[in-house]
């Protein structure tokens, strides 16, 4: 059952990204940051993580899930250390997108040339 | 063929220039376009993260982990997908049929990067690679950490301890 809420709600949230695109003609950039934000204050108010627990990688996979999850981070070290730790926090739980993405694409950049 | 196409008994003559055309071109054309385009985005998106679940749930039955701590792995595992696949070439040409729905999911971002990566590789590791890296991807880091800050800052304000 979780696998066919995954691919509804995350078919969903990238028909909201392919709407920004066609219908309000954003630039690519613009409607990540416009997800990206709305995932933040999504898990701000408290309803991002009931909507991953429903709807698993349909929600954690969309870029969304990066906002939902720097905020996470946020709030939980806030939790531990008290004021300081939205700073410190941050990108505790993303780090495993972040660098994932850097190393892949710093080693792809070394032995791959470009196609197309 | 366009006039024939255009139907109905309102028949124009083929001495349209181009302009007109193009005008007349685009009175038919987005309406029928922009659903189309929701259709194939809401299929590979969801596609996309369908393979992420099933991604997750072998690490959860695999690896033992618990629902929330799989979905970092998981992540990581399809950010090293869009890699290989923006390196083939294969991420682009999904992209151009997808729309949003290969650039919204994770491995969109990963694509970004990776791309840009290999674009600017030409200028040099330091400057082409490593300043060019997040071109695309920088705007969404830099506004998701600007935004998790207030929503912290908001937390701070009314008192929640955190709790959400």
């Amino acid at each position: 059952m979780i696998f066919l809420w995954a691919f509804l709600v995350g078919g969903a949230i990238c028909v909201l990204g392919q709407i920004c695109f066609d219908v309000f003609k954003l630039t690519p950039a613009h409607t990540m940051t416009l997800l990206v934000v709305l995932g933040a204050i999504g898990d701000g108010v408290g309803i991002y993580d009931p909507l991953i627990k429903f709807a698993g990688a349909g929600a954690s996979v969309p870029i969304t899930s990066f906002g939902n999850a720097l905020v996470h981070g946020a709030l939980d070290e806030m939790k531990k250390t008290g004021w300081i730790g939205i700073i410190t926090g941050i990108f505790k739980v993303t780090s495993a997108g972040v660098s994932a993405a850097i190393i892949f694409s710093f080693i792809a950049a070394l032995f791959v040339k470009p196609k197309g | 063929m366009a006039v024939k196409s255009a139907g109905g008994g309102k028949y124009r003559k083929m001495s349209m220039s181009p302009k007109e055309y193009q005008a007349f071109a685009k009175t038919r054309e987005p309406s029928r376009s922009i659903f189309g385009n929701c259709i194939r985005a809401f299929i590979v998106g969801g596609a996309i993260c369908l393979l992420g679940q099933a991604i997750q749930q072998l690490f959860i039955h695999l690896a033992h982990m618990k629902p929330e701590d799989a979905s970092n792995p998981t992540v990581a595992v399809l950010i090293i997908l869009s890699v290989i696949l923006t390196s083939l070439g294969v991420y682009d040409k999904i992209a151009q049929f997808a729309g949003a729905g290969s650039a919204v999911p994770v491995t969109g971002f990963a694509n970004s990067m990776c791309s840009a990566a290999l674009e600017h590789r030409s200028e040099g590791l330091v400057l082409g690679v490593g300043g060019n890296m997040f071109k695309l991807a920088g705007s969404v880091v830099v506004f998701g950490t600007v935004a998790a800050f207030f929503v912290g800052i908001a937390h701070l304000i009314f008192g929640t301890g955190g709790a959400h």
